[in-house]
């Protein structure tokens, strides 16, 4: 199995991808923004597209429209929670906005796939948005070593400001009154998030983004209460989940690893229900 | 005429012009319907805080699409099959005593990533390429036939008639749950059967819209309502006119243009958001800067 090339660069783009989902995911699922991380995934298509419509690159577009709308997200959601919490079982208001944004976004990403089609001259434009986003099982040796790079790069930003997102996520007001620049912190964190979902999106797929981003962090919150331990195992959740999907994925013919791969995280979450 | 459609100054005659096609007379019934439902049941989603949840039920269509492909039935069994199916599931798993509001966002994310996992797999296993892709994920109005209206229609109003029958209960549910809960309304049931309702809703829309921009009359209309007035009948029926409107207007244009109509309806709606949500801020603004007026800020009581 790690005599195929294929195989070894899944595996290594894969590994730093769900580390950074896995801990990342930890603060994603501590600060109740799975649907903005969602909502990123979807965004990174129309930039791509718009980028391909405009004649740049389409990494340009893809990192910049997901930068650009993690930030506008953090921006929202300062309003929604200064007007106080949501009502309903607690949930913040800014999911509607989130909504409205990303929707008109992708209306804007029809848009750019007719005006694709038409000036690059027949053929689907959705078949050429296709391959700007590739399958684990299709990477080439450098594009792993740059989604390794990019997962390990989130990582430790990630770490590096884990105190005061953690103070800032937990309770922040007292630590709005301590001097955290809780505002600044929550911005930064939607658009780390944002680098995350742009190169996972391309590189692997938004499904395994997702399904990372959400299960193991939240099977992570049910099974250890400590901070630091918590995001440790959501990331080596994250990993797992990832390294048995794959080889699931290569052992089982017609299994697709994002498939394998999401199927074992969730499995993961209902187990830490049931043990907790 | 019917070659190259083009808008006149004359608006009667582009009217009937686009009124003779008996395929725009079947998009518009199709779209004005859709527009009702979704309206009703995006009303309460917005009060209800059920934003990611609707935006999931409207990725089950994928499985849903390639899960009929697979078993060889018309893609909108599929829909309607798993979005309602996707209802009951996030309703048993996301709610309950003792899981906060973060944890159920991550369950239903875990549900999302699941249904479009199982649609990778369906896909592998029907070992085709899906048809109609553009269709499925960004809509079409084109080619609506007449047993597809009867069915929206049927769909419009087992879904309406239900909202209509616990409606009061399911608005008690949705402002006050706990108050509710002890005054013996069963709130997690109620919680259960509107995720189903809005998974029918969902379906239904996302035939006009395309599974992608179903929040363009899903949500916008919604929240654009709920924002400009707090009272509940009002700003249902406000909803309603807005989502019949942005339909009307979006497809009219669609037809004498170029670019897909979900565009149209997409950006439509999304203006009236903003406009709306700019106005809010600005008048709060106005009369916080006066600090004359003893009212809160225009945020109504459930906006």
């Amino acid at each position: 199995m790690f005599s195929q090339e294929f195989m070894r660069n899944a595996l290594l783009a894969g590994t730093f991808i769900a580390l950074a989902c896995g801990v990342s995911g930890w603060f994603v699922v501590l600060r109740g923004q799975v649907f903005a991380g969602d909502a990123l995934s979807h965004v990174a298509f129309p930039g791509a597209l718009a980028a391909a419509a405009a004649g740049v690159d389409e990494r340009v577009g893809l990192f910049g429209a997901t930068i650009a709308v993690g930030a506008g997200i953090g921006l929202l959601r300062q309003r929604s929670f200064a007007g106080g919490r949501g009502t309903a079982g607690g949930a913040p208001a800014g999911d509607t906005a989130i909504g409205a944004v990303f929707t008109f976004v992708l209306g804007l990403g029809v848009f750019f796939l007719t005006l694709f089609s038409t000036s690059s001259g027949g053929g689907s434009g959705i078949q050429t948005a296709h391959t700007l986003f590739g399958s684990i099982f299709g990477l080439g040796s450098s594009e792993a070593r740059l989604a390794a790079v990019i997962g390990l790069g989130a990582v430790l930003l990630t770490l590096a400001i884990a105190r005061p997102l953690l103070f800032a996520s937990v309770s922040p007001d007292v630590a709005g009154a301590r001097g955290v620049p809780t505002r600044l912190l929550g911005i930064a964190f939607i658009a780390l998030l944002g680098v995350v979902a742009a190169e996972a999106t391309q590189a692997v797929g938004a499904l395994l983004l997702l399904g990372l981003l959400a299960a193991p962090a939240a099977a992570a919150h049910r099974l250890v209460s400590n901070p630091y331990a918590g995001i440790a195992l959501g990331g080596l959740l994250a990993v797992v989940a990832m390294w048995g999907g794959l080889m699931l994925s290569y052992a089982v013919p017609g299994l697709p690893p994002s498939t394998a791969t999401v199927t074992i995280a969730v499995g993961m979450y209902y187990a830490s229900t049931i043990v907790v | 005429m019917g070659t190259d459609p083009h808008l006149t100054w004359n608006l009667a005659r582009d009217v009937s012009e686009v009124l003779e096609y008996h395929f725009m007379v079947n998009a518009l019934l199709a779209g004005s319907v859709v527009a009702v439902m979704a309206g009703l049941l995006g009303w309460l989603m917005v009060l209800r805080r059920e934003t990611f949840a609707g935006h999931t039920l409207s990725m089950m269509a994928f499985p849903g699409a390639a899960g009929a492909a697979l078993i060889g039935v018309a893609a909108t069994w599929g829909y309607f099959v798993f979005c309602v199916a996707g209802g009951l599931v996030i309703g048993r798993f996301s709610g309950g005593r003792g899981r906060s509001w973060s944890e159920q966002s991550a369950v239903i994310g875990s549900v999302q990533a699941l249904a479009l996992g199982l649609g990778f797999l369906f896909v592998s296993l029907y070992g085709g390429v899906l048809g109609d892709l553009d269709n499925l994920l960004f809509g079409t109005f084109i080619g609506i036939s007449n047993g597809q209206v009867l069915v929206l229609v049927g769909v419009a109003v087992v879904a309406v008639t239900a909202l209509a029958a616990l409606g009061r209960p399911l608005l008690f549910a949705s402002i006050d749950a706990d108050v509710a809960s002890a005054r013996g309304v069963p709130v997690r049931a109620l919680g259960i059967v509107f995720l189903v309702l809005l998974g029918l809703a969902v379906a239904a829309t996302s035939q006009i819209t395309g599974v992608l921009l179903v929040f363009a009359l899903l949500l916008m209309p919604a929240a654009s309502a709920q924002a400009i007035t707090a009272r509940p009948w009002m700003s249902l029926a406000l909803t309603v006119a807005i989502g019949l409107v942005v339909v009307w207007l979006g497809l009219g244009i669609a037809y004498f243009s170029a670019y897909p109509a979900g565009f149209f309806v997409t950006s439509i709606s999304f203006a009236i958001y903003v406009g709306v949500q700019v106005t809010v801020w600005a008048r709060s603004r106005a009369r916080m800067g006066i600090q004359t007026s003893e009212q809160p800020p225009a945020e109504g009581v459930i906006a």
